[in-house]
């Protein structure tokens, strides 16, 4: 049994054929897409790791059935810089050691990327830290990475009203 | 993982003839689903796709003041829809209190309903357990049941049903709208989960094929909008599920109860509507002995499955807990950490 499906994925139209219909999205990107950015800790949507946005809201890619998500618009780590320039997140991270060993950071970068999106946390820092609690840092980084999450976000509003301007 | 075919019906009735099929799983987002199927707890040789199915993710308000929650919205899209927070912001708060946000971002509303229990010997193949394989014992019995059913269970299955979101939906009297091959019914979603009895592997009411495709809350469910809470107990402060929890709602006219609703969570293979104790709080003043006696009345039938009895005076104190809170009135914003019994008041930390 073959399917194939389209999906978009940092900006790319790609064609997908699928030989087995088992595959997640987390083990597409990974093994046969070579985009080895986003990581498999827990694979079971307990970690958080492998959270990357599809259709623009974060979610754990351990868990979704890529046959599902035909014609999906998926970004990852690698989507998230503008050429050679950092997003404003990534930036952010390494401002704040928002890490040590770094294994957890797309997966954590991507949550924090969504939850800016949603615009439920504002600058808060205890909402902020509710709402990346679908991320664990074994290195418990959690401070630095609540810092890099409140500046990235400041920036990106500062940014988006200047643009509106 | 076992192979399986997918399939993707176009229509709900190719989705019931599909889901009837023997050894068929209906896939939404598949955040329970899947974890299953990687650790062998379901291994479905048919998955049918319905995350395609057209009119299943609306919210729909309905002339009567009714909402109808399309069986594929997302848990995130339903808290943070602003009319329905506002109307019935204990289920609100109670999605925001589960999984994570990632998973609310997938899960759906449909899925939640049917999510299955965590007892950890439901997912161990190598552990007996009559609710995957009927008649093989139940290892939880006596194994690690401090997180196990203190009420409604059978010596044959103690485990609890996991979901948040269903506890105030049992509490304001929710309706399961089902397609099936003769068509459509409903269900009081009270009714749609079973106690384990002697068959504990029929976990639902729903038939073969049977597909939710909404739930619907009645009007006179906002009725208690100003005086409602959902409160949860955690072993740690987000992203865990209910060590014992509860959905309290009441109208209260100077300060005497003119009608109340409560229903408990991580006690029973359901979620646990307290009637007696609903009945024992209308027309009682809103007070801390009326609570007190409504918490008894709850807990009354209740007995300790394993080493669990703590469970029981945890869910007396929650229901105490949620009945004040729910008496003081609904918090005008949802609190930071959503259905924690740490924070107190809006806006307070929960680490001191």
């Amino acid at each position: 049994m073959s399917l194939s499906i389209n999906l978009t994925i940092n900006g790319q139209l790609r064609d997908i054929t699928l030989d087995d219909p088992r595959v997640t999205l987390l083990d597409l990107l990974r093994e046969r897409l070579d985009l080895t950015g986003t990581k498999k800790g827990c694979d079971r949507g307990q970690c958080g790791a492998c959270t990357v946005l599809v259709n623009g809201r974060r979610m754990n890619s351990c868990l979704a059935l890529t046959a599902s998500l035909d014609g999906a618009v998926i970004t990852t780590i690698e989507g998230l810089a503008d050429g050679d320039t950092l997003h404003p997140l990534q930036s952010a991270f390494i401002e704040h050691d928002g890490f040590q060993c770094g294994f957890c950071t797309p997966g954590q970068i991507m949550s924090a990327a969504g939850l800016i999106a949603e615009a439920q946390a504002g600058d808060d820092p205890e909402r902020i830290r509710e709402l990346m609690s679908g991320n664990i840092c074994r290195c418990g980084a959690y401070q630095g990475i609540t810092e890099a999450v409140q500046q990235a976000q400041r920036e990106m509003i500062a940014r988006n009203r200047k643009d509106a301007a | 993982m076992k192979r399986f075919d997918y399939v993707r019906p176009s229509s709900i009735a190719e989705a019931v003839s599909a889901a009837a099929l023997p050894g068929s799983a209906i896939l939404g987002a598949g955040t329970n689903l899947l974890d299953m199927m990687k650790i062998g707890s379901a291994q479905p040789e048919r998955l049918v796709d319905i995350t395609r199915l057209p009119g299943l993710d609306g919210i729909d308000w309905l002339p009567d003041g009714s909402v109808e929650i399309g069986a594929l919205v997302r848990n995130a899209d339903l808290a943070y829809d602003e009319r329905f927070a506002r109307r019935f912001p204990s289920v609100a708060e109670a999605l925001l209190s589960g999984a994570s946000p990632q998973l609310r971002n997938a899960a759906t509303a449909g899925g939640n309903v049917m999510q299955h229990t965590r007892c950890a010997y439901f997912h161990d193949l190598s552990s007996a357990c009559n609710r995957r394989s009927p008649g093989s014992g139940c290892d939880a019995l006596n194994g690690e049941n401090r997180l196990h059913a203190v009420l409604g269970w059978s010596e044959h299955c103690i485990a609890t049903h996991p979901s948040d979101f269903c506890v105030p939906l049992v509490a304001l009297d929710a309706v399961v709208e089902i397609e099936g091959h003769k068509g459509r019914r409903e269900l009081a979603l009270e009714a749609l989960h079973l106690l384990p009895g002697n068959t504990p592997e029929v976990e639902s009411a729903l038939m073969p094929g049977e597909l939710i495709v909404a739930l619907r809350l009645p009007a006179e469910a906002a009725d208690f909008a100003s005086h409602t809470r959902y409160l949860k107990l955690r072993e740690r402060t987000s992203y865990a599920f209910a060590v014992v929890s509860a959905a309290a709602a009441l109208v209260v006219d100077a300060g005497v109860v003119q009608s109340a609703r409560l229903a408990l969570g991580g006690v029973a293979a359901k979620p646990w509507r307290a009637r007696r104790a609903e009945d024992a709080l209308t027309g009682k003043p809103a007070s801390p002995e009326a609570f007190a006696e409504a918490a008894r009345l709850a807990l009354a039938d209740a007995k300790p499955s394993g080493h669990n009895a703590f469970k029981i005076e945890l869910a007396r104190r929650i229901v105490v807990r949620a009945l004040t809170e729910a008496a003081t009135g609904t918090p005008e914003r949802t609190i930071p950490l959503p259905g924690s019994v740490f924070t107190t008041q809006a806006g307070s930390n929960h680490v001191a």
